[in-house]
């Protein structure tokens, strides 16, 4: 297999007033050619920021540090701003979560689309043009060319955020991160756009990093998942492991707390996770999520373990798997 | 009034709201339906789920019955008396309240949290300053807060917290009918359970009707007693939300329902069949506004108005069942 992003403990400290915010506390995954790998998570667990990491657009304060950061077999650790630039819109892109902030409101569709062929490329303006409108068709909208005239605040979420994967898809990038690209959109627009990137990804053959919070759109377009919890993965594998069977207490709260049409009884109590997610300034001890486990017990406040079942499944409890599973059972009848 | 249904809590005839738009500096106005005649129904007790894509105008419909726009046409009644047009503000919002979408905007950060619950009370001018604080630590425990949050700020606590607080605003005034924004769509999905649990809850124990306006399907389905769909300012089908979820009628009601992404792996991402093209509202389809995107469209449906279909299983505006 030939990953196209190879990721190995990756940290991200942020330096706050009272010490440093661990907001990534050492991760590893992969990405292969093809493949999609869906990180999940709530708000503050540090999935943007792994992102963010990735493109090299943490602001300089941060402090990122990895053991590997490999992407198609070279590292991005050591890579000087000017190489990251190069390799940035055009072989590696990404589609941010707001795209009526990602957008420049000063200039045209147009202009922002053609930008990074023209830039990375030296393609021509006519080429750039010429891309540019089949992409537009591509993502689905009509009368592409008198749109590229226009401005973002001409058009509506659902069509900025159109305008979002055509332009991250202008260089043909090896790697697309998409950070929670279909939050702001309605179910309708949703589905198209996930369906298109799906397509649009089997077309190109490009790897695929999404993130969300969504459950329902992982479980429709991961390969792989991995779900985060206040800086770390806690629970790895591919999309039917994790959904068939979690292991990590955290994971299988997230899927208890959404009503399932057919499944969870109308109107019935939904599960739900006490607690808040603790800070993540200072050291760290033990399991993070022992606060609003049920199961805790003295164990997690030292130890931490992760345990690999196999190559790309795993999950981080002091827990056995038999364990887990059990746990899980209870979870559900509770 | 013995042996008598009581009458809707609260009842829509006919709304209608146009606003006129000016598209450019010299172009004359036209006008946009965001509500082109809506009539809806709805009892104590009842959670009635209001669905459609941005732009339907369910938000435009929220805002006529907080009392913030008056329509244009039509009559809003509650408990069978109609509000007076002209404006009785206070008088609405003593018996509806809103709770909106995003507790990071819809509280005022340089207010106390105890200032921020106990304004209505201050505006309706009930009770005293000594009651106040009463009152909102009687609301707090309600919605599951500490008490001692009465002198913290929205800052201070966490996203669901704040849509609690906002519940609780929205509470203190005793209301009959809430009128429920997005409420959870701004919140992580751990604590959206745990807001959608306390919502419940609270229904039952304060006997409250709710209005809920969400994209979010499985929610509505979880929840709503019934469940109306908009498309254009009018409402396309209604019915129970048994009914509707088990049965759905109109198209778009069903190419809705197909674009729910439940967490099932395997299925892959659906293809609801829709098209991108939401209407231009300021010159809305002929016939059935519905027909450009529609995978039926047959014949009238460019040329006639849908017919209105009223039988056991709820309403609907649909050339097919005509």
């Amino acid at each position: 297999m030939s990953a196209v992003l190879e990721v190995s403990g990756l940290t991200v400290d942020i330096p706050v007033p009272s010490g440093d915010l661990h907001a990534v506390r050492g991760i590893d995954f992969s990405v292969d050619k093809g493949e999609t790998l869906c990180i999940v998570g709530e708000s503050g667990c540090g999935k943007s920021l792994t992102s963010l990491s990735i493109m090299g657009l943490l602001p300089k304060r941060a402090k990122v540090s990895a053991d590997r950061m490999h992407f198609v077999g070279t590292d991005l650790l050591g890579m000087k701003e000017r190489e990251l630039a190069a390799i940035r819109g055009n072989r590696m892109a990404m589609i941010f979560q707001e795209p009526m902030t990602s957008l420049n409101p000063a200039y045209t569709i147009g202009n922002q689309l053609m930008e990074p062929l023209i830039r990375h490329k030296n393609a021509s303006d006519k080429e750039a043009r010429d891309r540019a409108i089949y992409l537009l068709e591509r993502v689905g909208i009509t009368a592409a060319a008198s749109r590229l005239s226009q401005y973002p605040h001409q058009l509506s979420g659902g069509l900025r955020q159109r305008v979002m994967i055509a332009m991250a898809l202008m260089c043909d990038p090896e790697l697309i991160i998409a950070d929670e690209p279909t939050t702001a959109l309605d179910v309708t627009i949703q589905a198209q756009i996930l369906h298109l990137l799906a397509e649009l990804r089997k077309e190109f053959n490009s790897a695929l990093i999404l993130i969300t919070h969504d459950l329902g759109v992982v479980a429709r377009v991961a390969d792989k998942v991995a779900v985060m919890y206040a800086g770390k993965i806690v629970e790895a594998g591919t999309v039917d492991e994790i959904f068939n069977q979690p292991l990590h207490p955290y994971t299988q709260g997230l899927i208890n707390c959404i009503p399932v049409p057919g499944k969870t009884a109308r109107g019935s109590r939904l599960g739900s996770i006490p607690g808040i997610v603790p800070t993540l300034i200072g050291d760290i001890k033990g399991c993070s999520f022992r606060n609003r486990c049920a199961f805790a017990h003295g164990e997690c406040d030292t130890k931490d373990p992760f345990h690999t079942l196999s190559p790309g499944r795993g999950y981080r409890c002091t827990l056995d798997v038999p364990a887990c599973e059990a746990n899980a059972k209870e979870l559900v009848s509770a | 009034m013995t042996g008598q249904t009581p009458p809707p809590v609260l009842e829509m005839r006919d709304v209608t709201k146009t606003y006129m738009i000016r598209r450019g500096i010299f172009s004359p106005k036209q006008p946009l339906r965001a509500v082109n005649g809506v009539s809806l129904k709805i009892d104590r007790g009842d959670v009635l789920g209001l669905v459609g894509e941005s732009g339907c105008g369910k938000s435009t419909l929220a805002k006529i019955l907080l009392g913030l726009e008056m329509p244009t046409d039509g009559e809003i009644m509650i408990d069978g008396k109609p509000v007076d047009r002209d404006g009785d503000r206070k008088a609405i919002a003593r018996r509806i309240q809103p709770i909106f979408q995003d507790p990071y905007s819809s509280l005022n950060p340089r207010k106390t949290i105890g200032s921020i619950v106990s304004l209505p009370l201050r505006v309706h001018k009930v009770g005293d300053p000594l009651t106040w604080r009463k009152s909102v630590e009687d609301i707090l425990d309600i919605v599951g807060l500490p008490r001692r949050v009465y002198d913290s700020y929205p800052n201070q606590l966490s996203g669901g917290q704040r849509q609690r607080v906002a519940i609780a605003r929205a509470l203190i005034m005793k209301p009959e009918i809430v009128i429920c924004d997005e409420p959870t769509s701004a919140l992580d999905v751990s604590v959206q359970s745990q807001i959608l649990n306390l919502l419940m809850d609270l229904r039952e124990e304060l006997n409250l009707t709710y209005v809920l306006i969400s994209h979010n399907l499985a929610v509505v389905e979880h929840i709503a007693t019934k469940v109306a769909v908009m498309y254009l300012g009018r409402i396309v089908e209604e019915t129970g939300t048994e009914a509707l979820f088990d049965k759905a009628r109109h198209p778009y009601t069903k190419a809705l329902l197909s674009s729910v992404l439940t967490p099932e792996p395997g299925l892959g991402v659906p293809d609801s069949g829709l098209g991108i093209a939401f209407p231009n509202p300021i010159n809305p389809p002929s016939g059935c506004t519905f027909h450009p995107r529609c995978a039926k469209a047959f014949g009238p449906c460019s040329v006639d108005k849908p017919p209105v279909i009223m039988d056991a299983d709820g309403r609907v505006e649909c050339h097919l069942y005509a």
